[in-house]
């Protein structure tokens, strides 16, 4: 019996579920794109090397042109398509637009998820090389322009957007800090 | 005491900062690019390309493909439907390129020798790794430098003088009290937009519908009517939205075969070339060699001007890059030689990117300028003063404006340039050294005919319809802005459509020329329009429409030096264990005329910048002499600067009103870029007393001329 090329398989996306039979060789990005219509997740290289197709899986950033379909069954997968809360912009989102973190737009969703992610990251306590002092007893290092840029360095931009990218997220930062201050207070 | 003039006064949404209006898509992954506009029943086309450099195709072993799973068909140069190359474009003829499947000769490594149709991508791509192609491959030739024996002068066209001359240079060389004389090197460099090339094509109803990527979707429509012997009007092609372009997106391959398989498959067919690909197909900035002579009086004065440049093209067309053009605008002397030379290699066509000519040759000229400031002792600045032309050096025409001067003197203000010492080598943190430098920047302000239409609508709202492209610029927006101001309506109330070939002509958005072309379109047919709206007279269901055309307009231009000017200033450390050179800030101040929307300007300028900081310490691609192809082609094998690279840039600009000008806005595509290399490579010598003359300043060419630089000064007794 010739083993079978294609499977059916379940996608959690956005909250919702895509029950599609695909193609063995299917990237994530080639899901989303050819057969779910999730277009916003763009295809810059196809190998790993720019971060235009950037999603969230399970909360963490990762790049869907290097991630087979079929591998991303059972896990929640957040596209650009899902980070607003209806019409209302995500934050991140509100701040590329308010301060022209872009110009062509093509690694923009890319960036805004990297960037999601990388607020996460960093207030959960994980160093980047930029990190001065990478004790646990040191702390949570300051965001600032030189940590954000590293850690925004796997999203290329060719139009050379990064200096905007870097204050969108900043002052996106400070807005998320400042209200998860009031939340705990 | 105020006047108003033209349109800018009018409400003031000109020169007001406004968000993108397609910002809203854009961040929320809404906006649909070319290869993301489903169709039903479509189909997927993938390209094949040489693997040899020259050479004759034998074989095209389609059939084990054909047996493929959803392989559609397999299009070659046995099989493939005539393309008729012999015309003439907007742009002179076609690159035979765009020639597809015609002959079985193979110019360069990367060719495309097929296109492979299947139902999926995944099939397409299968069976195109799987075809096999058997050449006769030829002895190549790519090595690139300047003292080739074959290189020519090419003739005179309409985009480039190939040389100008006056006076007796090597008189005045000789009888100037100083003289730099130095030869400066650029790599090959590509433009790599981050939306790769793609488009889609179908028949509907009688008419070829392509939605693509490209610069202009009125030049793309008419050039591939020609090659596919079609009336112009059975064409339409759609760019809506395009993901960065930079000179690349123009006719390439990959909109003639989706036509191509369409019309043979008669089903939709999308075509999108990979990263790698883009590397052969679309074009790149070629190689230069440049040699600056600049002979001076003791006090800087300019007796003596040569530049003369040299770079590549292919053996199948002719492009040569632009860079000894600078000089003509510049900087005047008694003696005056510009000169490009070229030569034909078995390498893919370069063609224009991002400041053509001006990006690599202000990195030459305004690097000798800094040279020839340090041997007169004198300020690099006070220089440019010095040598600062009333008219045309050699046209002898007027400046429409230049305010070059007033861009050193606010860039130094705020830079704190008067605090800098000028002598290298002597600041010093921890591993760092640091320097400072500038450099002067220019790019032509030109000018295409453009039709447009303003209709006012029944409810009281505007559409403009202008076939604008937007690769990033913004110019939907500007357009939003221009035609405000023109109608005297709050931007609110106005909506645009570009991107449409069924629009009616327009310029490309290429060389600084879209928002100056579309925006006079606009405003015209937006004050016709005005002028036929009665005061509180009723507007039909269909609305009121005003049309325009530019051409007897531009047809009417007097005749002057019409450009953007700037200056650029950088600081750098430069580690001396490691080699590697920092930018710390980048600075650049400009004068381009009337800037429409001061938010978008600014990002599109430090975007040029940051294009400079890239090719002054990054870009390079690496052509391996034994295949004739590419070494790592692609992001990670050719890097530009990612975020970690570039600081905090800032771009700002000084007023520059355009006496008579019937627009006043001058474009600003390109002139970011421009002379950002040069400041960087004078502020690594500032910091280093080293001179780079050689891009990208790479780490191992800053420790291998720091340690020919210490060898020199301890007599170059011993060796390594």
């Amino acid at each position: 019996m010739t083993p079978s090329t294609s499977s059916a398989i379940t996608l959690n996306i956005n909250g919702e579920k895509y029950t599609l039979p695909v193609d063995h060789r299917t990237t994530l990005l080639d899901a989303l794109r050819e057969r779910l219509d999730l277009t916003g997740s763009k295809k810059g290289c196809d190998q790993g090397q720019c971060g235009a197709c950037t999603v969230l899986l399970d909360g963490r950033r990762a790049v869907s042109c290097l991630q087979l379909a079929v591998a991303a069954e059972g896990r929640e997968i957040t596209t650009i398509e899902g980070v607003a809360d209806g019409e209302r912009l995500h934050p991140m989102q509100q701040a590329f637009l308010d301060l022209d973190g872009f110009q062509c737009g093509y690694c923009t969703p890319g960036q805004i998820c990297s960037a999601i992610a990388v607020i996460e990251e960093h207030a959960a306590g994980w160093p980047s090389a930029a990190t001065d002092d990478v004790r646990p007893e040191a702390g949570v290092p300051a965001l600032d322009a030189e940590e954000i840029r590293e850690r925004m360095s796997g999203n290329l931009c060719r139009c050379g957007a990064y200096v905007s990218i870097v204050q969108a997220i900043a002052q996106a930062a400070e807005a998320a800090g400042t209200q998860a201050k009031e939340a705990a207070a | 005491m105020t006047t108003t003039t033209g349109v800018a006064a009018a409400t003031g949404a000109v020169g007001s900062a406004h968000t993108r209006v397609e910002g809203r898509d854009k961040v929320t992954g809404a906006a649909r690019y070319s290869g993301e506009v489903p169709f039903a029943g479509l189909t997927h086309g993938w390209l094949v390309l040489s693997t040899v450099a020259r050479g004759r195709i034998l074989s095209v072993e389609a059939g084990p493909v054909l047996a493929m799973p959803g392989v559609l068909t397999v299009l070659h140069h046995g099989n493939a439907p005539h393309v008729e190359t012999d015309y003439l474009g907007m742009l002179g003829r076609p690159n035979p390129i765009v020639g597809l499947f015609q002959h079985d000769r193979v110019p360069f490594a990367g060719w495309p020798v097929a296109l492979v149709v299947a139902e999926t991508s995944e099939q397409a791509r299968e069976a195109a790794e799987a075809l096999v192609v058997q050449y006769d491959g030829e002895p190549h030739d790519v090595a690139f430098h300047s003292g080739r024996s074959d290189a020519y002068t090419p003739q005179d066209t309409p985009m480039v003088r190939a040389e100008t001359e006056k006076g007796n240079l090597e008189a005045q060389l000789g009888s100037s009290a100083v003289v730099v004389d130095a030869e400066y090197t650029t790599p090959e460099e590509h433009h790599n937009p981050l939306e790769p090339h793609a488009a889609t094509a179908r028949w509907d109803g009688g008419r070829l519908d392509v939605i693509d990527s490209n610069q202009g979707s009125s030049w793309v429509a008419s050039e591939l009517a020609q090659l596919f012997s079609l009336a112009p009007a059975s064409v339409r092609v759609r760019s809506e939205h395009v993901g960065g372009a930079f000179g690349s997106k123009g006719l390439s391959p990959h909109q003639v075969a989706a036509v191509m398989a369409t019309t043979v498959l008669r089903r939709p067919v999308r075509v999108v070339l990979t990263r790698r690909q883009m590397f052969s197909l679309i074009g790149y900035r070629s190689p230069t060699a440049q040699r600056i002579r600049l002979g001076a009086d003791a006090d800087g004065r300019l007796r003596a001007f040569d530049h003369q440049a040299h770079s590549l093209t292919s053996s199948v067309h002719e492009f040569v890059e632009s860079s000894a053009v600078l000089g003509r605008v510049m900087y005047d002397a008694d003696a005056h030689h510009t000169l490009h030379r070229i030569v034909r290699l078995d390498v893919p066509t370069p063609t224009w990117m991002r400041a053509p000519g001006e990006a690599p040759g202000s990195f030459a000229l305004e690097s000798a300028l800094d040279e020839l400031a340090e041997k007169c002792g004198i300020d690099p600045i006070a220089l440019r003063v010095r040598n600062e032309p009333e008219t045309g050096p050699v046209s002898g025409l007027p400046f429409s404006s230049r305010n070059l001067l007033a861009c050193f003197e606010e860039g130094a203000r705020r830079f704190g340039w008067a605090d800098r010492d000028p002598r290298p080598g002597l600041r010093r943190e921890g591993r760092w050294l640091l320097g400072t430098g500038t450099a002067a920047a220019t790019y032509p302000s030109g000018v295409g005919p453009s039709t447009a239409a303003v209709t006012a609508e029944a409810d009281g709202t505007f559409t403009v319809r202008i076939n604008a492209a937007d690769i990033g610029t913004g110019a939907r927006t500007a357009m939003v802005l221009v035609a405000a101001d023109a109608l005297e309506v709050g931007p609110d109330r106005v909506r645009v459509r570009i991107a449409d070939s069924d629009l009616g002509p327009a310029m490309i958005a290429g060389g600084s020329t879209g928002t100056r072309s579309w925006a006079w379109a606009v405003t015209l047919a937006a004050k016709e329009l005005r002028e036929r709206l009665s005061p509180g007279g009723g507007i039909p269901p269909e609305g009121i429409t005003a049309r325009s055309n530019t051409a007897g307009a531009i047809g009417a231009l007097t005749e002057q030096e019409r450009h953007s000017f700037g200056a650029q200033f950088a600081e750098v450390a430069v580690d001396v264990d490691t080699g590697e050179v920092r930018v710390r800030r980048l600075l650049g101040i400009y004068a381009a005329g009337t800037i429409v929307n001061p938010l978008t300007a600014r990002s599109q300028f430090i975007g040029g910048m940051t294009w400079g900081l890239s090719m002054a310490l990054h870009e390079e691609a690496i052509r391996d002499l034994a295949s004739g192809g590419h070494v790592g082609a692609d992001l990670a094998g050719y890097h530009f600067a990612s975020n970690a690279d570039v600081p905090l840039i800032e771009a700002d600009w000084v007023e520059d009103p355009v006496p008579g000008d019937p627009v006043g806005i001058k474009g600003i595509g390109e002139i970011g870029i421009v002379g950002v290399a040069a400041a960087i490579a004078n502020a690594v010598w500032h910091a280093t007393g080293v001179r780079h003359r050689e891009l990208p300043i790479r780490p191992d060419r800053v420790l291998r001329a720091a340690d020919e630089a210490r060898r020199r000064a301890t007599g170059g007794a011993r060796s390594a």
